[in-house]
């Protein structure tokens, strides 16, 4: 009965940030009801996407990740009353600043999704690691990265130099 | 150094069949920091509890990551059983390797990478964990009940009966409310007086009620289990110790003109009154605004004729603060009315009905007052312009309600049912009546009903017209109501002797104000937000206060009742406890970086951040820093991601704990 799987040349790696109440608990549904979807996320639980600071976005994408997912209630259903709609509005902010350091908007996706929608789950899933892995992966943030950690390394005469005054 | 133990579960199949559950125990068990690294065929289980117990102490273990199921799932389980091994239980997590993974995937490739990935993850986490202290808070077990309606009278009954001190606070002179004013009740035509007084002289002889009437709340401060509330005592201008309810002043009263509020303006009151006779308690109070004495200092009859010597023109306001523990709001409604427009009301006025003018067009409890038996017309259905009896009468329901464009899109609940009461209630007066009835839909919805409304269209004739009303107006004595009825497509003009407005049920004025002393969340037409619309329709968001009755929605009578003890029961179940213990994931302030910018405030739902002044040896104020009170905050994190100075921190998701797992991506 199972489909032959597809192989492709590039996994992308997605990272979700997720709220406690609904989107984790729609995601547990999507596994109780045996649907399927790309293995490519891994899911940070949060107790409400207003904790989800924009920074660990940033983070994110440093430490390897080509696509972001942020999800939690749909407006109005936020568990701790108007969480969501902080984060609703702390990301439309930061997506003006995302796309002013050339991040594609396309690798970030927020969404809504309750935990009754285990099917919506699979399908926000599954179109963002099929958008993602189109695109490629991100290199601009992990280069960066690279070229602003010392790798502890006295590899050159400043370096060495300035060690020998401390 | 940590040392951690890692147990994987193989949940009998469910995980192993595309998870290689060996592999990720020896993978992870490479990890730095992690002493153990087992597999297990049902982690859940006594024998695997019991394996995990056991490790914790052969391997001195300071951290647990259980790779199985969902933590909605099990998280309680394993963190019991750390905590009986003597760890404490928040260096427990669990990495959902079964709903996340093993059932959403085939691949058994893939889904052991991403198993892997997962554990490492909590794995990561876990060494920045801290160990938690539960929080309790002492409670005062004293409750505040806030309306004097059925709803609050009610709750404050139940607790009372529980053996709990309750402080019920009204604001007219008299406990009863809206119920009071009623003439009988669907579904059983019973006489709402009669099942409602009883309650209240209840209330009034109740040795563990403190009842405050012609009272409004002031103020209220405090969190869950110690709430200071201040409530402001109207002037009564009458002793309440001294007064007898001998109702000679009010007999004697030269100002006998005012239109009584309690009949709706049908009948008239003296300026020291009661609004009722079978008030509760049955002390009057003065009306400052209409007494002769009060306008012009002369008259004063009233102290002349009080034998006990109770009337004192001198009262004054009187402020008194109480420690309550709970507080359950029990303010009720109030029914639109089309001749004025309410202060921020959204709705946009009826000048198709006449906006009010034509006296002969009443709303529903104007009718209430005219078949009541204590009514001004002593439950006679006459006229209020000429006091004739009505031989046709038109019911017009949904005026206001499910009435977008007028600015309300929610159904009122009562008017379905109370109409067809009110053309029950007409049938029997006048025998020789007609009743109309312009509708919409008959929403019927309840025990018996369904029934009762069929028997007021099938027994007793009542003409129902599905179709609204276009416009009223006065033609001579008679009010022509014009409408259609969809049913048949036609257009239907009535001459009708009276006509009733269901006008919408609406959260009382100034509950917008009232929500706002409480701290609690109200929706755009100022109804009361219960805390989850399904699971928890009683509580608010703010931990420790209850909500009964109307002012949470419209409601009729039993549905009322119903929610007031269900408050009650919520009221008990937390003074059942000495203390309150709660979950520990809660935001903590760091005093030292806190600048004092108060964003944490502005974005807190729960009102849950103060303002602490910290003050040197000699009390004088060093600065100000933001203070989450534990008691109050209900743990979403919202003010740390808004921190801009990083200063406050959410136990359990501290920056340190997510950033230890971006890390490890």
């Amino acid at each position: 009965m199972h489909e032959t799987k597809e192989k492709h040349d590039f996994e992308p790696k997605i990272v979700a940030f997720v709220c406690t109440w609904c989107t984790y608990a729609g995601a547990d549904l999507a596994g109780t009801s045996r649907l399927h979807y790309p293995s490519n996320v891994r899911v940070l639980k949060f107790p409400c996407t207003g904790r989800i600071d924009p920074v660990f976005i940033l983070r994110a994408f440093q430490r390897g990740a080509d696509g972001v997912l942020v999800s939690g209630c749909h407006p109005g259903d936020c568990h701790y009353m108007a969480g969501n709609l902080h984060a609703r509005r702390r990301f439309a902010a930061f997506r003006g600043l995302l796309d002013f350091v050339g991040v594609d908007l396309n690798r970030l996706q927020f969404s809504w999704v309750s935990a009754a929608e285990g099917g919506k789950w699979v399908e926000v899933v599954t179109d963002l690691t099929e958008r993602i892995r189109a695109m490629g992966p991100m290199e601009e943030f992990k280069a960066l990265e690279t070229e602003e950690c010392w790798s502890g390394e006295l590899n050159s005469p400043e370096l060495q130099e300035a060690y020998n005054n401390i | 150094m940590s040392r951690i133990g890692v147990f994987v579960c193989h949940c009998g199949e469910n995980i192993s069949r595309t998870v290689d559950v060996e592999r990720v125990a020896a993978e992870i068990g490479k990890l730095p920091g992690v002493a153990l690294a087992t597999d297990y065929k049902y982690m859940c289980s006594d024998p695997g509890q019991g394996l995990l117990k056991k490790a914790i102490a052969e391997h001195r273990l300071d951290g647990l990551v259980v790779a199985a199921c969902s933590p909605r799932m099990h998280e309680k389980t394993f963190r019991n059983a750390a905590k009986a091994a003597g760890l404490n239980p928040f260096l427990c997590e669990m990495a959902n390797i079964r709903e996340h993974c093993s059932w959403v995937h085939e691949d058994r490739e893939e889904a052991t990478a991403k198993a892997i990935d997962i554990v490492r993850l909590m794995v990561e986490r876990v060494k920045k964990d801290k160990a938690l202290q539960p929080i309790t808070v002492p409670i005062t077990k004293r409750a505040l009940v806030i309306g004097g309606g059925i709803a609050g009278i009610q709750a404050a009954l139940d607790i009372a009966d529980c053996g709990h001190q309750v402080l019920l606070v009204e604001r007219e002179p008299s406990i009863g409310g809206h119920m009071a004013q009623l003439s009988e009740t669907f579904p059983t035509l019973d006489c709402s007086q009669c099942i409602m007084t009883p309650k209240m002289v209840d209330v009034a002889n109740h040795p563990n009620i403190t009842l405050h009437t012609w009272s409004e709340i002031e103020n209220v401060d405090g969190y869950i289990g110690n709430f200071q509330v201040t409530i402001r005592k109207k002037a009564r201008s009458v002793d309440m110790d001294k007064c007898t309810g001998c109702g000679v002043c009010m007999a004697k009263c030269p100002q006998k003109k005012i239109k009584s509020t309690f009949d709706r303006g049908l009948g008239t009151r003296p300026a020291i009154y009661v609004p009722f006779p079978q008030a509760v308690p049955n002390t009057p109070v003065i009306d400052r605004e209409n007494c002769t004495y009060f306008k012009s200092g002369k008259c004063g009859v009233c102290a002349k004729v009080c034998g006990p010597g109770a009337v004192d023109y001198d009262q004054q306001d009187e402020l008194i603060t109480e420690p309550v523990g709970a507080i359950v709001v029990a303010t009720g409604f109030e029914l639109y009315t089309i001749n004025e427009k309410p202060k921020g009301s959204p709705i946009k006025g009826y000048g198709e009905f006449g906006h009010g003018t034509i006296p002969d067009v009443i709303d529903g409890m104007t009718f209430e007052r005219l078949a009541s038996a204590s009514g001004p017309t002593g439950g006679k259905i006459l006229r209020p312009s000429d006091g004739r009896e009505p031989k046709q009468v038109v019911f017009v329901q949904c005026v206001g309600s499910r009435a977008r464009e007028k600015g309300i899109s929610y159904c009122s609940k009562v008017c379905c049912m109370y109409t067809a009461k009110h053309t029950m209630l007409y049938k029997h007066k006048v025998h020789d009546g007609q009743a109309y009835v312009f509708f919409m839909d008959a929403r019927t919805p309840g025990k018996s009903y369904d029934e009762f409304w069929r028997r007021a269209v099938e027994e007793e004739e009542a003409v129902y017209i599905r179709g609204m009303v276009s416009r009223l107006y006065q033609k001579g004595d008679k009010i022509v109501v014009m409408g259609s009825d969809i049913s048949v497509g036609v257009q239907v003009e009535i001459e009708a002797d009276l006509v009733v407005l269901a006008t919408a049920v609406q959260p009382r004025q100034g509950a917008d104000a009232l929500a706002q002393k409480l701290g609690i969340s109200y929706d755009t037409y100022n109804f009361y937000s219960e805390a989850h619309a399904k699971l928890k329709p009683v509580e608010c968001a703010t931990a420790g206060i209850y909500l009964a009755g109307a002012c949470q929605g419209p409601k009729d009578i039993p549905d009322t009742v119903s929610q007031a003890s269900a408050a009650a029961a919520k009221v008990m179940t937390l003074f059942s406890r000495d203390q309150l213990e709660r979950e520990p994931i809660v935001a903590r302030v760091n005093e030292r970086n806190c600048v004092a910018c108060f964003y944490c405030k502005k974005v807190c739902p729960y009102g849950a951040v103060e303002e602490k002044e910290i003050r040197d040896r000699q009390g004088n104020l060093v600065r100000v820093v933001a203070y989450v009170n534990p008691g109050v905050c209900g743990g979403c994190g919202t003010c740390q991601a808004t921190c801009p100075s990083k200063s406050v921190e959410l136990e359990g998701y501290t920056d340190e704990q997510v950033m230890a797992m971006i890390e490890a991506l």
